[in-house]
C-alpha cells in the first residue's frame, strides 16, 4: 500500500463512512464531505504533476491475488493524471453545484453522496490502474454506479427505463472489454499494461489480435456513447443534473477514451484500428450534432452534443495512430492529432460542465427544460446568461475561448491524412474534412440555438408571471469558474500545454519519445492563416446563415422515419428477449420437482457415464466370487421380484407389504451376509415402518393407477432403467477396481485392543464414529420434533410454513369486517369469493377443535358467525404460537 | 454371488427412480425406502461378500467380513427409518390439508389456496 493507493481509495472509505459522519454533524450538507475530500484528491494529484511532467511516471505495486497474478498495480503517467486531475477537479465543483442543487430529500442525500462518491473512487481507479482486471473491475463499478445514479429517481418510470438502458448497454460491452482483456493475456500472458505494450509488435501478427481489438473497442464504443451505441446517454439525463454533467459529460462516458488512448499503442499501427476509431468517431460526431439541433429539452441538446464531441475526440484518437506508421518529421504531423484529442477532453470537460449546471439552473429557476417554454432570461438572469455565452462559444469553436483552439487543431488534424497515402486513404481521406466542417456547422447551430432560444427574444407569458432570477451563489460559482477557465484555456494555452496536455500525449504515443522525437509542447490562440482558419470562418458564416433560418428548415426532421430508430430496435429486442427467455425457462423450470429429480438424474447418468467410459484404469470384473447357495438364490429372486412388482400393485395394502417383503428379505440377506447387528436393526425398523405406513395410509384414498398415457410415463421409465443400469455397473466397476488397501484392518485389530470391545461393528459406531452417531442421534431428534410438530401443533394456518401470510390474510380479513361493521352497522354483504377462500380452514379448524381424526365434513355456517369464529380461531393460533 | 447382487442393486435402483417419479405421494415415499435398501446392498457388496465369518471377536475366527460397510449401513438404517416416518407423517398432513395425494393436484390445490387468500386481501 502506498500514498497513491489510499488516494485512490480514499473515496470508498468516504462512502462507507458518510452515513456515520452524516449522522454525527446533521447540520452540514453531505455534500461538503465530497468536495473537501475532492479538493484533498485534486491537490495532492496536483503534487504529482511535476515529477510526471518531468517523464518519470509513478508506479506502486501491491500484490492482491499474487496466485493469479492480478496486483493492484497503479501508474500515474501524463495520460492517467490529466484524467486523475479531471475527475477529481470536475468533483470538487460538481460536490459544490450539487449541495444547492440537491437541497430537499435529506434522508436520500446520504445516498445520493454514496453513490456519487463510490463513483469518483471507481473512476479514479480506472484511469491509474495498470492492471487489466482490476481496471475491468473499476470499469464495471463506473457502470453500477451510473445505474444506480441515473435511477435515482427511482419512482419514476422513465429514471429507471434510463438506468436500465445504461446498464444493459455499458455491460455488454464490459462484457466485450473482459473478453477482449483475456485474449490478449492468451496473447501476450501478461495483464499488465506496461508489459503489454513492450510486446505490441508481436502481437499484431496473432490471429485472435482482431478480435481482441474489436472486443476492447466495443467496451470502449457503449462507454463512451459512441454511434450506434449512443442511446443509452440522452435516456441517462433522467439523472439529477449534477450527475449528468459529473458522469455523462466530464468522467464517465470518457473512460472509453481513455481505454482507447491507454490501449492505443497497442493496438495503433494497425488499418483496423485506425478505421474503426477514427470513422466511428466521425459518424458519431455528425450524427450526434445533427441530432443535438432538433432537441427541445435543454439537456437532451446536451446530451446529443456530448455524444457529437466525444465522437469528435475518439476521431481524433483514431488520426493519431496514424503517426506510428511513420517516421521522423511526418509521424509529428499525425501526432499534432493526439495533442489535439487530449486538449479537446479538457475543453469538452470545462465547457460541457458549465452549459451542464446551467441547463440545471435554469431548470431549478423556472421549473422547466423546454426550450419552446424558455426564451428572454437573459434580462433576469444575466449571470447564467454570461456563463452561458462563454460554454456556448467553446463548444461552437469560436475564439478567443479554449474550443476554438482545439477545433482548429481538430480540423487541422482531418486535412492532414489527405497526404498519408497508406490504408487506402487517397482515396477515403478527402470524407474526413467534409464530414468534419459539416458536423462543425451542425455544432455552431446547436450552440447558438442553446444560448439563443433559453436567453434571448421575448419571454413566454407562463414565464412572464414567475419571479425568475439568478441562482444562489453556491450554484452559480461552479459554472462560473468553469466559463473562466473555457476563456482562461483560450488566451493562456500554455497554462496546461506543457504540463498536462504534453504528458498525456506523449503516454498516448510513446512511440515518439522512444524514436527521439519531441512533441511541440506549445498551443498557440493564433497559429497564422491556415486552411483550418478559413474552414471555420466557413463554420461560422453558415451556421449564422442556418440557425437565423432554422424555423424554417428545422421541419425537415419531421421526415426521418421514426419506426427504424436504434431505441425502437433496443425496446423490441429487449421485448423478445424478455418473451424468449420466459419461453425457455418455463419449457423446463415447470415447477414440477419431478422433471427436476430427471434433471438431476440425467446430469448424473451423463457425468458418471462419461467418467465410467472415458477413466482407462476402471475394470469391469465378473469373475467368481462367493458362492451363492440354493436357498440364497430364493432371496435374491425375491428381492428382484418383490420390488419389480411395487409398481404394478393396484392398492396400497399391496404395495406397502411388498416393500415390506423386500424390507423383510434385505433382512435375511443381511442374516447370510454374515451381518447380525443390521439384522437385528433391519427387522425392528421394518416392523415398525410397515406398521406406520399402514396406519398412516388408512385413512387415504383408493391408490389411483396411473393416470397418463405410456407417452408420458416412458421417459421416467427409461431414466429409471438407466439409473439401475449405471448403479449395476458402478458396483461391478468398485468390484474390479481396488486402488487403495482396505481400512478394515485397522479396526478388527484395535476393536478389542483400544475400545475394549468384542462386537466390531458397534464399537466403529459408538468409539470410532462415535460424532457420525452423535449427529446421526440428532437427525432423529429433528425428524422427531417436526413429527411431533406435525401431528400435535396443528395451526390454522395451510401449513407450517404459511404463518405470515395467514396472519396476513386474518388482519386484513378482520380490518374489511370492522370496515363493514362501521359502513352497514353489521358485517355486511360478503362476496362469493371470500366465502369459498375460508372453507377449507375453517373446517380444518373445526375439526382440529373437536374430532381430530374424523374424516372431516363441508360446514355451512352463517357469514356473520363464521366471520366470528374465524377471528376467535385467529386469537387462539396466537395464543399457540406463544 | 457379488455380480447377481450388482444386478439386484440396479433393479432396487430401477423401481426407486420410477417410483419417485411417480404422482402419488406414498409411492414416492416407498421409493425412496426401495432406494435406500439399494445403497444398502451396494454398500456391502463394495467390500466383497462372505470373505469371513461375522464380526465378532472372541468367536476362534481366523477372518471377518469387512465391519465397516455393516457400521455405515446401520447409521443408515436408523436415519432412514427417522426419514421415512417424517415423510410419511408429512404426506399424512399434506393430504389432510388438501384433500389429495397426486402431486400434480397437490400444487394446483396448494397454489388455489394462496391465489384466493390474495385475492381476498385485495
Amino acid at each position: 500500500m502506498s500514498l497513491l493507493h489510499l488516494l485512490a481509495l480514499s473515496p470508498f472509505l468516504l462512502a462507507a463512512g458518510l452515513p456515520l459522519l452524516g449522522r454525527a454533524v446533521p447540520r452540514l450538507h453531505r455534500g461538503w464531505f465530497a468536495a473537501v475530500l475532492s479538493v484533498i484528491l485534486f491537490a495532492a494529484l496536483l503534487g504529482y504533476s511535476s515529477q510526471v511532467r518531468a517523464g518519470l511516471p509513478v508506479t506502486e505495486s501491491f500484490a492482491w491475488i499474487p496466485s493469479l497474478g492480478i496486483s493492484f498495480t497503479l501508474y500515474l503517467d501524463g495520460l492517467s493524471l490529466l484524467f486523475a486531475l479531471l475527475i477529481t477537479g470536475m468533483g470538487v465543483l460538481v460536490a459544490i453545484y450539487s449541495i444547492a442543487y440537491m437541497s430537499d430529500e435529506s434522508e436520500s442525500l446520504t445516498r445520493f453522496y454514496v453513490f456519487l462518491l463510490i463513483f469518483m473512487g471507481a473512476m479514479l481507479g480506472l484511469v491509474l490502474s495498470d492492471n487489466l482486471l482490476t481496471l475491468y473491475g473499476f470499469w464495471e463499478l463506473t457502470s453500477i454506479t451510473s445505474f444506480l445514479l441515473i435511477g435515482y429517481h427511482h419512482y419514476k418510470h422513465r429514471s429507471r427505463y434510463g438506468a436500465l438502458k445504461s446498464l444493459l448497454i455499458t455491460m455488454t460491452g464490459g462484457l466485450g472489454l473482459l473478453s477482449g482483456f483475456v485474449l490478449l493475456y492468451v496473447m501476450s500472458g501478461t495483464y499488465q499494461i506496461r508489459e503489454l505494450m513492450d510486446a505490441a509488435v508481436p502481437l499484431a501478427s496473432h490471429p485472435l489480435f482482431l478480435p481482441a481489438m474489436l472486443l476492447i473497442l466495443l467496451g470502449a464504443f457503449t462507454k463512451s456513447a459512441q454511434y450506434p451505441f449512443h442511446i443509452w446517454l440522452p435516456d441517462a439525463m433522467e439523472a439529477p443534473t449534477p450527475v449528468s454533467a459529473y458522469l455523462h459529460s466530464a468522467t464517465m462516458v470518457k473512460a472509453g477514451l481513455y481505454l482507447v488512448a491507454r490501449l492505443s499503442p497497442v493496438f495503433a499501427g494497425t488499418a483496423e484500428w485506425f478505421w474503426i476509431v477514427s470513422l466511428g468517431g466521425l459518424i458519431t460526431l455528425i450524427y450526434g450534432s445533427v441530432a443535438a439541433v432538433k432537441q427541445t429539452d435543454l439537456k437532451a441538446i446536451l446530451a446529443y452534443s456530448t455524444i457529437s464531441q466525444l465522437g469528435l475526440i475518439m476521431c481524433l484518437l483514431g488520426l493519431s495512430s496514424l503517426s506510428s506508421v511513420f517516421v521522423g518529421e511526418e509521424s509529428l504531423l499525425y501526432a499534432a492529432a493526439g495533442t489535439a484529442a487530449m486538449f479537446h477532453l479538457l475543453n469538452h470537460a470545462v465547457f460541457k460542465g458549465s452549459l451542464f449546471m446551467i441547463a440545471g439552473i435554469v431548470d431549478h429557476e423556472t421549473g422547466t427544460r423546454d426550450v419552446r417554454k424558455l426564451g428572454g432570461l437573459a434580462q433576469v438572469m444575466p449571470i447564467a446568461f454570461t456563463i452561458s455565452v462563454f460554454g456556448a462559444f467553446s463548444m461552437a469553436g469560436l475564439p478567443p475561448f479554449g474550443g476554438f483552439i482545439s477545433k482548429e487543431m481538430f480540423l487541422e488534424a482531418v486535412l492532414e491524412p489527405l497526404h498519408a497515402g497508406v490504408f487506402h486513404l487517397e482515396t477515403w481521406a478527402i470524407l474526413l474534412p467534409i464530414i468534419a466542417w459539416i458536423a462543425s456547422v451542425f455544432t455552431f447551430i446547436y450552440s447558438a440555438l442553446f444560448v439563443g432560444r433559453t436567453f434571448l427574444g421575448s419571454r413566454k407569458p407562463s414565464l412572464a408571471r414567475k419571479q425568475v432570477h439568478d441562482a444562489p451563489l453556491l450554484m452559480t460559482l461552479p459554472p462560473a469558474l468553469l466559463a473562466v477557465l473555457a476563456l482562461g484555456l483560450g488566451l493562456f494555452p500554455s497554462l496546461v500545454s506543457y504540463s498536462l496536455i504534453r504528458p498525456a500525449a506523449d503516454s498516448l504515443m510513446p512511440h515518439l519519445a522512444a524514436s527521439g522525437e519531441q512533441l511541440p509542447g506549445s498551443i498557440k490562440l493564433w497559429h497564422g492563416w491556415t486552411p483550418a482558419l478559413g474552414m471555420t470562418i466557413g463554420v461560422i458564416a453558415v451556421g449564422v446563415l442556418l440557425t437565423l433560418t432554422a424555423r424554417r428548415w428545422l421541419k425537415l426532421y419531421a421526415y426521418v422515419p421514426r419506426n427504424l430508430s436504434i431505441n425502437r430496435f433496443y425496446d423490441a429486442s429487449l421485448r423478445f428477449f424478455e418473451r424468449i427467455t420466459v419461453r425457455i425457462t418455463s419449457l423446463y423450470m415447470n415447477g414440477s420437482s419431478r422433471s427436476y429429480i430427471k434433471y438431476i438424474l440425467g446430469f448424473m447418468l451423463l457425468v458418471l457415464g462419461f467418467i465410467l467410459f472415458n477413466a482407462t484404469d476402471v475394470t469391469f470384473r465378473v469373475g467368481a466370487y462367493a458362492v451363492i447357495a440354493p436357498y440364497e438364490w430364493f432371496i435374491l429372486l425375491g428381492l428382484a421380484a418383490a420390488s419389480l412388482a411395487v409398481p404394478f400393485a393396484k392398492s396400497r395394502p399391496v404395495a406397502i407389504i411388498l416393500t415390506g417383503t423386500v424390507g423383510y428379505l434385505m433382512t435375511l440377506m443381511f442374516v447370510f451376509l454374515r451381518a447380525p447387528d443390521l439384522a437385528l436393526t433391519q427387522m425392528v425398523v421394518e416392523s415398525i415402518s410397515v406398521t406406520l405406513y399402514l396406519l398412516c395410509f388408512y385413512h387415504l384414498p383408493k391408490l389411483r393407477t396411473e393416470r397418463r398415457a405410456v407417452r408420458f410415463r416412458l421417459p421416467n421409465f427409461l431414466v429409471a432403467v438407466a439409473v439401475g443400469v449405471l448403479m449395476t455397473l458402478v458396483a461391478l466397476a468398485v468390484l474390479g477396481t481396488n486402488p487403495f488397501e482396505p481400512v478394515s484392518d485397522y479396526y478388527v485389530r484395535e476393536s478389542y485392543e483400544s475400545a475394549g470391545g468384542k462386537n466390531i461393528v458397534n464399537v466403529i459406531l459408538v468409539d470410532f464414529r462415535g460424532f457420525d452417531t452423535m449427529l446421526e442421534i440428532m437427525v432423529l431428534g429433528v425428524a422427531s420434533l417436526g413429527i411431533y410438530n406435525m401431528v400435535k401443533l396443528r395451526r390454522k394456518a395451510t401449513d407450517v410454513g404459511s404463518r405470515h401470510v395467514s396472519h396476513e390474510g386474518d388482519n386484513a380479513d378482520e380490518e374489511a369486517a370492522q370496515t363493514r361493521r362501521s359502513i352497514y352497522g353489521y358485517d355486511g354483504p360478503d362476496t362469493g369469493l371470500s366465502t369459498l377462500a375460508e372453507d377449507p380452514e375453517e373446517a380444518e379448524h373445526i375439526k382440529i377443535q373437536d374430532a381430530p381424526e374424523l374424516p372431516h365434513e363441508e360446514t355451512d355456517e352463517h357469514p356473520q358467525e363464521r366471520h366470528r369464529s374465524s377471528s376467535n380461531s385467529h386469537e387462539k393460533g396466537g395464543e399457540r404460537d406463544v | 454371488m457379488e455380480v447377481v447382487v450388482a444386478i439386484i442393486v440396479g433393479v432396487l435402483f430401477a423401481v426407486g427412480i420410477y417410483l419417485i417419479l411417480t404422482q402419488d405421494l406414498l409411492r414416492i415415499v416407498l421409493g425412496t425406502s426401495l432406494l435406500t435398501h439399494a445403497v444398502h446392498l451396494l454398500l456391502m457388496a463394495m467390500a466383497m461378500l462372505k470373505t469371513g465369518d461375522a464380526p465378532l471377536l472372541g468367536r476362534d475366527a481366523e477372518k471377518f467380513v469387512d465391519p465397516l460397510p455393516q457400521a455405515l449401513i446401520l447409521t443408515s438404517i436408523v436415519i432412514n427409518f427417522g426419514v421415512t416416518a417424517f415423510f410419511l407423517v408429512l404426506s399424512y398432513r399434506a393430504y389432510q390439508k388438501l384433500e389429495t395425494t397426486d402431486m400434480d393436484r397437490m400444487r394446483s390445490e396448494s397454489s388455489r389456496h394462496r391465489g384466493k387468500k390474495g385475492g381476498r386481501r385485495s
